[in-house]
């Protein structure tokens, strides 16, 4: 009962605060905008502490929040050594193959408009499809390490980029292309004077969607077979222990790896189409 | 979609198939000619190891006899299409539906997961975007997580869900529903925020002028100019909870689904079970998008916003 209690005041503490802040005189400024969010993680998090701990709850079904952190700060070499096979290796050849990739067959496909129109319905429908079902052909293929997650995540991503990279140098408009053509210019400084920087913000927009793929392909593709190191055999091992605070802190790690990852492709893409109405 | 549009999409899926077709060929070479080894051919290396030097394609250039073989194979690496198609017909159309053997009873397994998953996540997500447009704290603590959560590998869950749920004593449908649930939520939310804040201060005036008050404001002009939104992220979240449904069937070794067929033809070495899954899987993603874009579209001509499909 004092379990419930203490939470409720702590809920309503965190509630009554961001409350004052969010309809305060200056709710919109960019400090504010990031301590609302922040109080409100906080508040489920001390929520959470509160709860497990003095209903003295079965760390087998969930674990404290504290526990959580102290088992991620003990592990942290092991936590390493998983990100750098899963997201490192895994992930990000994956990614950088599977981009490439779907970049060539967009120029390529762009070529014709009769393959441009067959590309897009097909693509846009295989982006839809479970391809993370392919991870056990993969890893039956190309071995349990870290070269067959590389391929699942390239299959993951390769849609998404394609689609929309395709429709991205579709985005021209005949009076802009127009332009281009009085100016004598060929095919070639017409794709990477025009083109080519008018299809950025969707090249973006797709490379943006298919980072969460990527860790989700390189993870789950580990559930079917990896070496003992990495994010998905840590989780499907330490389920398999009960060891929940490890499972957690792999999955603390996978929520910053995916942020990160995220953030830095938004970065980019900040930098690369600062002249886009979007970003300005 | 007309004719028009449909004759090159057909063209690139026949593209593909053919170059499948082929890639049959290589990727089968090693395990074909140790087969017609041990059936009697001679093979021009004669050693199985010194074959394992050479590549898929050169094996077969110099056996070129071994090529019809390649498609014939009960354990191929790569199944050519037509076994693959085989294999469907045969665990679709020739066994009963209730069989463990039938492709539909395991679609019918995940399925169910999904569709309960899939209706409570868009529940709950259509019911917290509403709290977010309405609250301006909900909307100032809730929708950055919302946003964030985005970029997580949220199925990265999925296992410790399962075994959390068995552990308290939840078996069966409503663990894989939870993570489909989960998967679909956040799409749906995100979709609906923007499609509740869709209408322009113009319109919210209109309204005023009308003097509406909230109640008839949300149903007669936010709820309405939000579909469009809505069925792009339900389009979204199905596929994402059919995903959901799938990965939750891996880990806790469940008997019956698209993704206890892809554990078992991977652990058993049958990769037809394998890939006919894959396939089942794909189709019933596809049929299920397509049936939301077909209510989609009766939607929005009913509503006469049937231009912007």
């Amino acid at each position: 009962m004092m379990a419930f209690l203490i939470a409720f005041a702590i809920w309503v503490a965190g509630w009554w605060t961001n409350a004052r802040l969010a309809n305060g005189p200056r709710s919109d400024s960019r400090t504010i905008s990031l301590i609302i969010p922040i109080i409100f993680g906080v508040t489920i998090i001390a929520m959470w502490e509160v709860l497990v701990t003095m209903l003295s709850v079965s760390p087998i079904i969930l674990p404290p929040p504290s526990s959580i952190a102290a088992r991620f700060a003990s592990e942290i070499p092991i936590l390493w050594a998983d990100f750098e096979q899963t997201i490192l290796k895994g992930a990000m050849t994956g990614y950088v193959i599977g981009m490439i990739a779907a970049f060539a067959v967009a120029l390529l496909a762009d070529r014709s408009e009769f393959l441009t129109k067959g590309i897009l319905p097909v693509g846009a429908f295989m982006a839809a499809l479970p391809i993370v079902g392919t991870a056990p052909i993969f890893v039956k293929w190309l071995g349990s390490n870290w070269e067959s997650k590389a391929a699942v995540v390239a299959v993951m991503v390769f849609f998404p980029i394609l689609v929309n990279t395709v429709a991205g140098l579709k985005d021209t408009s005949a009076m802009q292309r127009d332009l281009m053509r009085t100016y004598g210019a060929g095919y070639w400084p017409t794709l990477f004077k025009l083109r080519l920087p008018a299809a950025l913000p969707f090249m973006f927009n797709g490379l943006k969607i298919a980072t969460t793929l990527a860790l989700i392909g390189a993870i789950v593709a580990e559930f079917f077979g990896s070496p003992t190191v990495g994010m998905g055999f840590r989780i499907s091992t330490s389920v398999g222990q009960l060891a929940l605070d490890m499972v957690w802190a792999e999955i603390v790690v996978a929520a910053l790896a995916g942020s990160a990852f995220y953030g830095v492709m938004a970065l980019i893409e900040k930098r690369a189409t600062f002249w886009h109405p979007s970003q300005r | 979609m007309n004719i028009r549009g449909i004759i090159p999409a057909l063209t690139v899926v026949s593209v593909i198939l053919a170059i499948w077709t082929l890639a049959v060929i290589p990727m089968n070479a090693h395990l074909t000619a140790d087969q017609a080894q041990r059936d009697g051919l001679v093979m021009t290396p004669e050693a199985p190891r010194d074959r394992q030097a050479y590549t898929g394609l050169t094996l077969v250039i110099k056996n070129p006899a071994i090529i019809p073989m390649t498609y014939t194979l009960t354990r191929p690496r790569l199944p050519s299409p037509h076994q693959v198609a085989i294999e469907m017909y045969e665990t679709i159309f020739t066994k009963a539906p209730t069989s463990r053997r039938s492709l539909v009873y395991h679609a019918w397994v995940t399925l169910s997961a999904t569709l309960l998953g899939f209706a409570i996540g868009t529940t709950l997500g259509v019911l917290l975007a509403v709290g977010i447009v309405y609250n301006r704290t909900m909307d100032k603590s809730v929708m950055p997580w919302a946003i964030t959560s985005q970029t997580i590998p949220i199925l990265a869950l999925a296992p410790m869900i399962i075994v959390m749920l068995g552990a308290i004593g939840i078996q069966g449908l409503l663990p894989k529903s939870i993570i489909s649930a989960y998967l679909s939520f956040f799409p749906v939310v995100v979709g609906m925020v923007k499609g509740l804040r869709s209408p322009d201060g113009m319109q919210l005036d209109l309204l005023r002028t009308y003097s509406a008050n909230a109640n008839q404001g949300f149903w007669k002009l936010r709820l309405p100019a939000s579909m469009p939104y809505l069925f792009a992220s339900l389009k979204i979240g199905i596929s994402a909870a059919l995903v959901g449904a799938i990965v939750g069937e891996l880990p806790t070794g469940a008997r019956a689904g698209f993704g206890a067929r892809m554990l078992v033809g991977d652990q058993y070495g049958q990769p037809m079970v394998t890939w006919a899954a894959l396939f089942g899987a794909a189709i019933t993603a596809a049929l299920l998008v397509a049936i939301l874009t077909w209510i989609e579209r009766r939607t929005l001509a009913r509503m006469g916003m049937g231009a912007t499909a």
